[in-house]
């Protein structure tokens, strides 16, 4: 169990339990967070399960492939540097405590 | 002591009306009855990641478990309903049980469609829907030395390059001049002939195939009409979808290929919604359409569900769809049904290029392999109704995205 908090755009925090194997979009789902909708269900198809990374933690997670950075230019609301697909980030013990923001809109 | 929302058919399309409702704030009971044994889960992993990785179940559900009690749905699984009796306001499960309802939502999805010839149904030949599908053809696949697969649509092209990454030899057998070939123009369905056979797949076009052969202890081959033998251990059968409409005929709703719905996911008799694969609407240009895609079961369930909850929303989202093939991921957006010319955006042997479809100069749906901001581009400017002038379309140096202003 790792517990990651997310934070939705109008600043209310969920904290949530996350486990062996789960990605940053599953453990947001399975935990009823709202924001992230991920409609392909993690095949880094859809674009709906974007969030930003704390800004002094974008190399927590492995760097992104040239696909994901694509997909990115095409998010619903602002593309930070601190964007990711939340589909293609696996939860490590190492991610205790972080903060992961979820964006307004993934429509 | 209201009945509340009866859901037929517990997947993709029955889950999101289900967790719709609750969204938009109704308040009754909600049951949401499937006849398998798992809850709502993903299909398309079936046909693609799931072949070859974790083989665990959990991945493939769209929620954990403790959703339908956070929410209150009360979902039943493992129960096949045969009868609708609407004036009852009830429907009755195979094995007697029956459950009461306000509201009837069907959305059972579609079959897959058997091989309707000889031999058809020795072990061995399969087609995959399910997860007992999946899990039998994960078997067999690992066993296999020769894997035929009859269909060149998106399902057999996905299992083929499964087959051929785990080693296996395997043959597309395709009844049409060119794959995919109700869904894609020319350049594209020659971009995957040629995209499959660099991994190792042999594509067989104008396939004419007499029967399966093979006895008790499983199939053997394939036997072409010119009589030549395709040696198989397993014939993986991949020719299109069935929709599930026992139900509503059973009750004189109308069908026509599916379920006849309206824009807003209601079927001839207006108190029963349907969505997902069983549904026929009409798209954006009228036409009867039958849309078998992940998007549309989510998009018109929430449709279905504002329809009981006897909110005005209509259904006019631009579908969308995926298709992995071996390390190409191709997105779609739109119908191109009914195109009359298209512009090809780069160069498909470099497996990163999109295929614009026009009728006259309107844009009606874009192919993209391994171009993502193409897709997402493009949804957007089908949504807003854009213009895309072909030269602009043509132009590798022009995002599509500036287009939106
Ligand atoms: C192998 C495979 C790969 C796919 N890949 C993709 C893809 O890459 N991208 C994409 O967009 N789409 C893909 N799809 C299509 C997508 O999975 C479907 O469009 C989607 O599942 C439709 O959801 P649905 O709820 O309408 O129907 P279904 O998923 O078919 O669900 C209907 C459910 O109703 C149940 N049911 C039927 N009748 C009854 C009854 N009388 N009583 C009780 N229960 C009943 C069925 O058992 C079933 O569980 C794929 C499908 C398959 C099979
Ligand atoms: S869930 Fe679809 S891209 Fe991440």
């Amino acid at each position: 169990m790792t517990e990651i908090v997310f934070r939705l755009a109008n600043g209310t925090e969920h904290r949530v339990q996350a486990q062996e194997g789960d990605t940053v979009m599953s453990a947001a789902l399975k935990n009823g967070v709202p924001g992230i909708i991920a409609e392909c269900g993690g095949s880094c198809s859809c674009a709906t399960c974007h969030c930003y990374l704390p800004g002094d933690k974008i190399n927590a997670f492995p760097a992104m492939e040239s696909f994901e950075e694509e997909m990115l230019e095409g998010v619903a609301s602002e593309r930070l540097p601190t964007s990711r697909l939340s589909c293609q980030l696996n939860i490590t013990p190492d991610h205790a405590g972080i903060v992961i923001d979820i964006p307004a809109t993934q429509l | 002591m209201s009945n509340g929302t009866v859901i037929v058919g517990a997947c993709q399309a029955g889950f999101q009306i289900a967790a719709s409702l609750r969204e938009k704030g109704y308040g009754e009971r909600i049951l949401l009855i499937g006849e398998e044994s798992y809850a709502p889960y993903q299909r398309p992993p079936l046909s693609k990641a799931y072949m070859t990785g974790d083989p665990s179940i959990e991945k493939l559900l769209l929620r954990a478990p403790g959703f339908y009690e956070m929410n209150k749905i009360e979902f039943v699984s493992g129960e096949r309903i045969t009868e609708v009796d609407l004036r009852g306001g009830r429907v009755v499960s195979a094995g007697g049980t029956a459950f009461s309802f306000d509201h009837l939502a069907l959305a059972t999805g579609c079959a897959a469609r058997k091989l309707p010839l000889p031999g058809g149904d020795l072990p061995g030949v399969m087609t995959l829907r399910d997860i007992p599908d999946a899990l039998e053809m994960r078997e067999r696949l690992h066993a296999a030395e020769n894997v035929v697969v009859i269909g060149g649509g998106f399902i057999g092209l996905e299992s083929a390059a499964v087959a051929a990454k785990l080693g296996k030899k395997a043959v597309v057998l395709e009844a049409m001049d060119r794959l995919l070939a109700r869904v894609v123009a020319p350049p594209m369905s020659d971009f995957y002939a040629a995209a499959h056979a660099r991994r190792g797949v042999t594509v067989v076009l104008n396939a004419r195939i007499e029967r399966i052969e093979g006895d008790a202890n499983g199939v053997r081959g394939v036997r072409m009409q010119d009589g030549s033998l395709l040696p198989a251990d397993l014939v993986v059968v991949g020719i299109g979808g069935v929709a599930r409409t026992e139900l509503a005929q059973q009750v004189g709703i109308e069908c026509s290929n599916g379920i006849l719905v309206d824009d807003r996911a209601r079927t001839s008799i207006a108190e029963v919604v349907a969505a997902g694969d069983v549904a026929t609407h009409r798209d954006l240009y009228g036409r009867a359409t039958r849309l078998e895609s992940v998007q549309n079961a989510i998009d018109q369930a929430k449709t279905a569900a504002a329809s009981i909850l006897g909110l005005e929303e209509h259904y006019t989202a631009v579908p969308w769809f995926w298709s992995d093939q071996a390390d190409l991921k191709l997105q779609i957006t739109g119908l191109s049904t009914g195109y009359d010319n298209f512009v090809v955006r780069g160069v498909p042997d470099s497996e990163s290029f999109s295929l614009l479809y026009y009728a006259g100069d309107r844009l009606i749906a874009v192919d993209s392999v391994g171009k993502p901001a193409d897709h997402l581009a493009a949804r957007r400017i089908l949504a807003a109704g854009v213009a895309v002038p072909k030269d602009v379309a043509a132009d590798l140096a022009v995002p599509l995205k500036s287009l939106l202003g």
